[in-house]
């Protein structure tokens, strides 16, 4: 049986579409695919040593779940969106779900290969070492040359 | 049913459960069996869907104390 593949864009840099790309990465690897993630725009917030600014808004999110009904306008309050995101990152180890941090290394141990989009790396002048290690750089023609031979690809 | 080694995977909610079962696997011999427990409901069907597809043989499951547990026999 030939090694299956994935590719996925992630774009997103936002704490519930940050998980999506990592958890299929990690999941994919451990059934033996062969995995790439291509980071660009507000993806390349999953490749940064310090993940701790990943956060998620209310605003515009009617339906993230909230202890009580809020309307829209107080979500504009300045520290709605800490107060959801430690709300949701609290919950999440409650319900043992992994870190960011946690799922990005087991993706790194299993040989997913991590590349950031040099163009956007550019775009919001990030520096080299924004970044983790042991991560790659490259643009379309890099990820489409991959993603041409794939099973799975996705846009996140 | 017999094993080899366990991995206590209870509290772990997806993809860890999967994940590091593919890590308990890593040092463990041809034939030998690794018994899994889990709590995350979703691992039952991610389990056989993992077996399936890595060759690693699934020789049970079931449900022991409101936990879901599997055998899983190295291939």
């Amino acid at each position: 049986m030939a090694t299956k593949k994935m590719a996925i864009i992630a774009t997103k840099g936002a704490l519930d579409m940050a998980y999506p790309p990592l958890i299929l990465a990690s999941t994919a690897a451990a059934l033996g695919w062969e995995v790439q993630i291509f980071f660009t725009f507000y993806g390349l917030q999953l490749l940064r040593k310090d993940l701790s600014g990943i956060a998620i808004s209310p605003l515009a999110n009617p339906a993230m779940p909230m202890p009580v009904p809020m309307p829209v306008v107080v979500s504009v309050l300045p520290g709605m969106q800490a107060m959801a995101t430690s709300m949701m990152k609290s919950k999440m180890k409650k319900k043992g779900v992994a870190s960011l941090a946690e799922l990005r290394s087991l993706c790194q141990e299993a040989d997913v290969k991590l590349i950031a989009c040099q163009m956007t790396v550019d775009l919001f002048e990030f520096s080299k070492d924004d970044f983790i290690d042991g991560i790659e750089y490259g643009g379309a023609a890099t990820f489409l040359k991959f993603a041409g031979e794939t099973d799975v690809c996705l846009f996140i | 049913m017999n094993f080899d080694k366990e991995f206590d995977a209870s509290g772990l909610s997806c993809p860890l459960p999967i994940v590091k079962t593919k890590k308990s696997l890593a040092d463990m011999a041809s034939g030998q069996v690794l018994r899994v427990i889990a709590t995350d409901p979703g691992s039952v069907s991610d389990m056989a869907a993992f077996a399936e597809q890595t060759g690693h043989a699934l020789l049970g499951s079931g449900e022991e104390g409101g936990k879901y547990v599997f055998f899983l026999k190295k291939a």
